[in-house]
């Protein structure tokens, strides 16, 4: 029997990738979706592809295997979307954005700097009382260095969400089937 | 054919006005070909119906949709009928593509016109009725602005339309049309919401047909392929008791022969939901009747205690399984339907098939028959003798009235066993629905319309006048059309008398009239202690009539304002005699206004939420418990006493 709400902490995490028509409303159509069964997305990033028909949505949620199965199912459902794929962690790179605005004045700048360097991200603006970060990474590599950060007092901080692609020379646009979407 | 318009509907909405005018002038420029007549988007709205085969049309005008009404001439080749509330339109919609097997097609206004559609749409999608809902919209410079009369109906029907266009330029309107249908049509069928923006019903277009749609994302199945039809009909070869629970998804397939050829074969018996009632006939000895909530005992029990459960079309609603997780619970499951989400989502699944219901099983019965020829075919006598100790033991059963009125479900039995074999029933929402359900001996498909997964009350009246127009125009008015309504339910769509009338729809409408909310009612009896909180109706009092005491209102005065005939029964002899004048009447709509009982109850039940096995015959009498004794609940002692009252009679 399926549980909802379905987002129940100890829920793996898992990461979809949409491939969707490009064109108004149709995000709508998706979150909407999500959020009819209370499906608590933990990020969604949406762009257009290489193909500018169609845009690439990806959501990344805890939730358990059957109720996701579930929403697969409905998502396929809606016409604008053109291909579902659950992508498989071992064989994905994923990597997310963050800026963060650390408080950091003369006297423990160095010291950030130090975890700066660490880290190998990169400081995007300097400010007497602030310094600001931009990091790319898995999501894991960043809540590390949030922790880190948070002795110094974060101030403001953004993530992207999270974006992935299967390793491998195939594109899942690719599993799009005739595709007539060309020429919109 | 005709190639795809460049600029889609559902496209960007341009910032400005002047942008807009810009835009769409270039884009009819770029895209106009030297092939079709130049006319409107209205126009072509208008003549795409009647390209795509549309021959009724149901809806009210307004002001964003005046350009489409002003189109329709009366050289039109589709008829209009015109409602008087745009929910009635959607329902009327929905009971002639019910009967039918077609597309209900409404044409509604922008703002409040469309709002009002909500509840069919709704109610369409629930039981996958194919309906193309045209509304109006603003101009496309307007849209966003809060316009007067504007709603993002798009944006409202997402979560319950199967599909929703917004179309902002003339050029898409026959593109998208095509579109539309189809979707409505084709897989599981639903409702499809186009909103046509007033810039798209005036700007000029060049028409030509067909048109060549663009639905790279929709692609239904309809044919089951691999092994699964193997392992289901191996399923049938291990299995001693089987039985075929049919869903309206069958009804939609138009799978009645499949499924009366895939029961003699197997020998399983049939049970049905409340949808697809009538798709085999009740005289067949397999037809267990209807299961679940109000289902038979027969039915409910064969389905718990099966070991092969079928689903044809099914959808395992909670008011079919009661308690899920105790929903037949030694059964292995073979799930047939056309929607894959549909399948596993309340109930595991060892044999899944994605596809048409007549397709697959047209598929499935040769391989079964193949399967026999080598293993033979089970031997079910034993399952039949049980299965018809339940039937012997537990018939549907009623409690005659004390207080000297007759009994609604008496009542149903009198219209079943006087009506044609042809007709078409139709029932609002509430205790009348479960008694016609249960009582009416249906003897084909396609000849019962009733709004299951919604519960819309109110919809039993424009449904009917629907399947009346669909019965003149399919089957030469040969199908009359009766209504069992409730007083309650019929109340919230009176005013479409109107349109029985000038439209020449002669309905035969019983209202089971108990002046209560019944099925309300017989829960607050149940589990609220008797507190009949708000659901006394005061429109009509058991016993003959007394003048000092006004029904609000008084059906037969109504039936008089809207050029009915209206009828009151108090006595059994005055129910047969108005049943036979509303028989012998085919030139009006009669009315009869039955006093029926007010404490008569729908059984057997399932409370709700409970598992199938506490079915409960009658108060007190639960067949599937070996001790009820032991399961002493307050339902029982509260149902006990509400039976104490009453004397027991076999239906």
């Amino acid at each position: 029997m399926v549980n909802y709400p379905i987002s129940q902490i100890g829920s793996g995490r898992h990461t979809l990738s949409v491939l969707v028509e490009n064109r108004p409303g149709v995000l709508a159509r998706v979150a909407g979706l999500f959020a009819r069964r209370a499906f608590n997305i933990n990020s969604l990033s949406v762009s257009p592809t290489e193909r500018d028909d169609i845009s690439r949505i990806t959501v990344t949620a805890d939730v358990e295997a059957v109720p996701l199965e579930q929403v697969i199912k409905q998502l396929n459902k809606l016409l604008h979307v053109l291909k579902i794929v659950e992508l498989d962690p071992d064989n994905t790179v994923e990597r997310e954005l963050v800026l963060i605005k650390v408080a950091a004045n003369e006297r423990n700048r160095s010291d950030v700097l130090e975890i700066v360097k660490l880290f190998r991200v990169r400081v995007v603006d300097v400010h007497p009382e602030s310094l600001t970060i931009e990091a790319t990474g898995a999501g894991g590599k960043l809540d590390a260095l949030l922790g880190l950060l948070d002795n110094y007092g974060i101030i403001e901080l953004v993530r992207s969400g999270a974006v992935a692609v299967t390793r491998g020379p195939r594109a899942l646009s690719e599993k799009v089937i005739g595709s007539t979407v060309t020429g919109r | 054919m005709a190639l795809p318009t460049p600029l889609q509907a559902f496209s960007g909405v341009p910032n400005t006005p002047d942008d807009s005018a810009n835009h769409s002038a270039k884009t009819s420029v770029s895209s106009s070909s030297s092939i079709g007549e130049t006319m409107t988007g209205a126009q072509a709205l208008v003549r795409s119906l009647v390209d795509l085969g549309v021959e009724d049309v149901f809806g009210i005008p307004g002001g964003y949709i005046l350009p489409a009404y002003d189109a329709i001439n009366d050289d039109t080749g589709f008829r209009f009928i015109l409602s008087r509330h745009e929910q009635a339109a959607g329902h009327a919609a929905e009971g002639y593509a019910v009967t039918t097997g077609r597309v209900g097609v409404c044409l509604v206004t922008s703002g409040p016109g469309a709002t009002n559609m909500v509840t069919p749409i709704a109610d369409a999608m629930m039981d996958s009725v194919p309906l193309v809902v045209i509304t109006g919209q603003v101009n496309v410079s307007s849209i966003g602005t809060d316009a007067f009369q504007e709603a993002d109906i798009v944006g409202i029907t997402y979560p319950v339309a199967k599909h929703s266009f917004l179309v902002t330029n003339a050029e898409d309107v026959p593109r998208v049309l095509t579109e539309a249908f189809y979707i409505a049509k084709s897989g599981r069928p639903g409702p499809v919401v186009v909103d046509l923006t007033k810039t798209a019903q005036t700007g000029e277009m060049r028409y030509s047909w067909p048109q060549r749609m663009i639905l790279p994302g929709y692609s239904p199945t309809t044919k089951a392929h691999g092994h699964v039809l193997t392992d289901a009909a191996k399923l049938f070869t291990t299995s001693y008791r089987p039985v075929l629970y049919v869903g309206g998804g069958a009804v939609r397939s138009n799978a009645s022969r499949e499924v009366k050829q895939l029961s003699e074969l197997t020998g399983a018996p049939i049970v049905t939901t409340l949808q697809s009632r009538g798709i085999v006939p009740n005289a067949d000895h397999a037809v267990l009747g209807m299961l679940g909530m109000h289902g038979t005992v027969a039915a409910t029990a064969a389905v718990q205690r099966c070991d092969l459960l079928v689903a044809i079309g099914a959808r395992f609603d909670d008011r079919v399984t009661g308690n899920v997780a105790e929903f037949a619970p030694a059964a292995r499951v073979i799930h047939i339907d056309i929607d894959p989400a549909e399948i596993g989502k309340n109930r595991h699944v060892d044999v899944p098939i994605v596809g048409d219901v007549s397709q697959v099983l047209d598929d499935l019965i040769p391989e079964i028959e193949r399967l026999q020829s080598v293993h033979g075919r089970p031997e079910l006598d034993s399952w039949w003798k049980t299965i018809d100790n339940w039937r012997e033991s537990y018939p549907l059963r009623y409690d005659e009235p004390t207080d000297g009125s007759l009994a609604p479900q008496w009542v149903v039995e009198q219209l079943s066993a006087k009506a044609s074999p042809d007709t078409i029933w139709v029932s609002g929402v509430g205790q009348h629905q479960m008694w016609a359900s249960q009582i009416i001996d249906f003897k084909k498909t396609q000849t019962w319309v009733s709004s299951g997964g919604l519960g819309t009350m109110g919809y039993g009246l424009p449904a009917a006048i629907g399947a009346e127009i669909g019965s003149q125009r399919d089957f030469a008015s040969k199908k009359p059309v009766w209504l069992i309504d409730g007083d309650g339910s019929f109340q919230m769509t009176s005013e479409e008398l109107a349109v029985a009338f000038f439209e020449h729809t002669p309905l035969k409408i019983a209202i089971l009239n108990n002046s209560v909310y019944g099925m309300v009612r017989q829960w607050q009896t149940l589990f609220y202690d008797k507190h009949y909180s708000k659901t006394n109706l005061e429109d009509g009092l058991a016993g003959e009539h007394d003048e000092s005491v006004a029904d609000i209102p008084d059906f037969v005065t109504l039936a008089k304002a809207y050029g009915c005939l209206g009828i009151r029964a108090f006595t059994k002899e005055q129910a047969l005699e108005a049943i036979d004048l509303a028989n012998a009447t085919n030139d009006r709509t009669v009315i009869i206004d039955f006093r029926v009982w007010k404490d008569a109850m729908v059984w057997p039940m399932v409370p709700a939420g409970h598992s199938n096995d506490d079915v409960m015959y009658k108060p007190g009498v639960m067949p599937l418990h070996h001790t009820p004794e032991q399961h002493d609940t307050a339902l029982e002692s509260n149902a006990d006493a509400a039976d104490s009252t009453t004397t027991e009679k076999k239906g």
